[in-house]
């Protein structure tokens, strides 16, 4: 299984476990998580992002289980020169949280890394909260993704393929059906926030939008990494999209480069 | 013998056109999960004639109703917990009572009233006379009012608890949204407080600092609305503690502060 949806590194609002390398490799050995897309977790409230990304590159270089989801703050002077770098790195996403890195969500700035991740061929990826907001630090007061900044992402390229993780069966559905087919055959989401029985959020979205649409992602270590893989289990699914969900997606979005804008 | 101490049920005056298919999913979840017991409350209608952390007493009275209904329908897997409303203390007895002769085997308190209301003290003694557990709602860490529930934290509940230290008390879903480690750090030394585990959220250090905080003894297994990230942590636990613990949190516990005979 390919786990879109990692971290390394600590949490700057408490304390957790299991944020190193070797932490996180237990996890996934633990749930039997092959590989896992990681970003450097303290680097998304920085006020210069990318200086994370070094490290991780070198953290990602020394794991085959790791690739590295590289953060790009595009309100920032030669933030090209990030992506650039990213894509060299072998990066397979970028990500920008707009809400952390404190920037309109559908801003100028958004809409041109939108459209430049689009032009690289590189997916990008954005986490709608990173927590429960009933939960967050007094201090941690930064808004969660919404879905009209999502459609405004994904019409603001033709070419931009866009991994949103953490969100849940309201927010997916006002995307998805908000989206062209061809907009939102761009769009993929990770399970880490569906919820299943006995409200069934994530069997119900698979039989409305397909498997193709859904990737297999925790969020640890600031969640289980149990969570998606029991998720799935009280599903009936069949192997395919089982494996649509848990790998095959992810291997197709890592491997394939979008055509130029 | 894995219970969940914190199920609910819905039945035909909840407003959901849907309720039987969400009761069969979560009893057929429960069979792919492997629990035991469903120890499960109705919440009134659910919001649909009365609010649904504020029952009206006829509300009240129906669910409990149709809770005995379920459990009857499902001798071997669903036990109930008389819900009431402490707001109408003569109606709130005597549906304990009335519960309590009917194989029903816990109290629940929502969110009516304050956890350390006096008004809650009857409630409390009708528990301990009849041997019955408290389930109680709590927001994990209330920095301020939130609408549509009188909620409750636990420092609140554990001043409640403190005033019926023969009453067991569990303290509802630490994954069910708030500040857990404020909870974690107001159990600590109570003793007739367990927590139970349940809710959607699957943070990252929670169950860890919740065995540090209170040990394996006091903690419960349940799932409330969201079996996947029940089944999550009770895997993360079979990974993290040595079986016996795992028995204690997964039903051990809850066999203990239950009234005798209650699984049998």
């Amino acid at each position: 299984m390919i786990d879109v949806n990692a971290f390394l590194g600590a949490y700057p609002w408490r304390r957790v476990p299991g944020t190193s390398a070797t932490g996180l490799i237990e996890a996934m050995d633990r749930a039997a998580i092959a590989s896992a897309w990681v970003s450097h977790l303290p680097g998304l409230w920085w006020k210069d992002p990318a200086a994370g990304n070094g490290w991780l590159f070198e953290a990602v270089a020394r794991e085959p289980r790791f690739r590295s989801v590289a953060t790009i703050h595009p309100g920032l002077p030669g933030w090209e020169d990030d992506l650039t770098t990213a894509v060299g790195a072998g990066a397979v996403a970028v990500r920008a949280d707009p809400g952390y890195l404190g920037l309109s969500p559908a801003g100028p700035e958004m809409l041109a890394l939108v459209q430049a991740a689009g032009g690289a061929g590189i997916p990008l990826l954005a986490a709608v909260r990173l927590e429960d907001g009933r939960g967050r630090h007094p201090l941690d007061v930064a808004p969660e993704l919404t879905p009209w900044a999502v459609r405004q992402w994904i019409r603001a390229s033709a070419t931009v393929r866009l991994v949103i993780t953490h969100a849940d069966r309201g927010f997916i559905e006002e995307v998805h059906h908000g989206s062209t087919p061809a907009e939102a055959g761009r769009i993929w989401w990770d399970i880490s926030w569906v919820w299943g029985p006995p409200d069934d959020h994530l069997a119900l979205l698979l039989a409305t939008m397909g498997a193709a649409r859904f990737l297999f992602g925790s969020g640890q270590p600031l969640r289980l990494a149990e969570t998606p893989g029991a998720r799935l289990d009280l599903l009936s699914l069949p192997a395919a999209d089982r494996a649509a969900i848990t790998h095959d997606n992810a291997a197709q979005l890592a491997g394939r480069r979008s055509p130029p804008a | 013998m894995l219970i969940d101490v914190h199920a609910h049920f819905f039945h035909e005056r909840a407003g959901r056109a849907d309720w039987q298919e969400r009761n069969a999913s979560r009893l057929a979840a429960g069979e792919r999960i492997g629990i035991r017991w469903h120890v499960a409350s109705i919440l009134g209608s659910w919001g649909h004639t009365s609010p649904v952390y504020f029952p009206s007493p006829d509300d009240v009275t129906f669910a409990n109703r149709r809770l005995r209904d379920l459990a009857a329908a499902h001798p071997a897997r669903v036990r109930g917990y008389v819900v009431v409303n402490p707001n109408h203390t003569a109606h709130a007895l005597a549906e304990i009572a009335t519960g309590a002769g009917q194989g029903m085997i816990g109290v629940k308190l929502a969110a009516s009233r304050r956890a350390d209301d006096p008004l809650l003290d009857p409630v409390c003694q009708a528990a301990r006379e009849h041997r019955l557990p408290v389930l109680h709602h709590v927001w994990q860490h209330r920095r301020r009012e939130w609408p549509g529930q009188e909620a409750s934290d636990g420092v609140e509940l554990c001043r409640l608890a403190a005033r019926h230290p023969e009453v067991w008390f569990v303290l509802a879903h630490i994954g069910g949204g708030g500040d857990w480690l404020h909870t974690l750090r107001a159990a600590r030394g109570v003793r007739n407080v367990l927590l139970d585990l349940s809710g959607s959220g699957v943070d990252g250090g929670m169950l860890d600092e919740a065995l540090r905080a209170v040990g394996a003894e006091r903690l419960v297994w349940g799932a409330d609305v969201t079996l996947c990230t029940g089944w999550a942590k009770l895997r993360y636990l079979e990974r993290r503690l040595p079986p016996a613990d795992v028995a204690l949190v997964g039903g051990g516990n809850a066999q203990r502060i239950f009234p005798p005979g209650a699984f049998a």
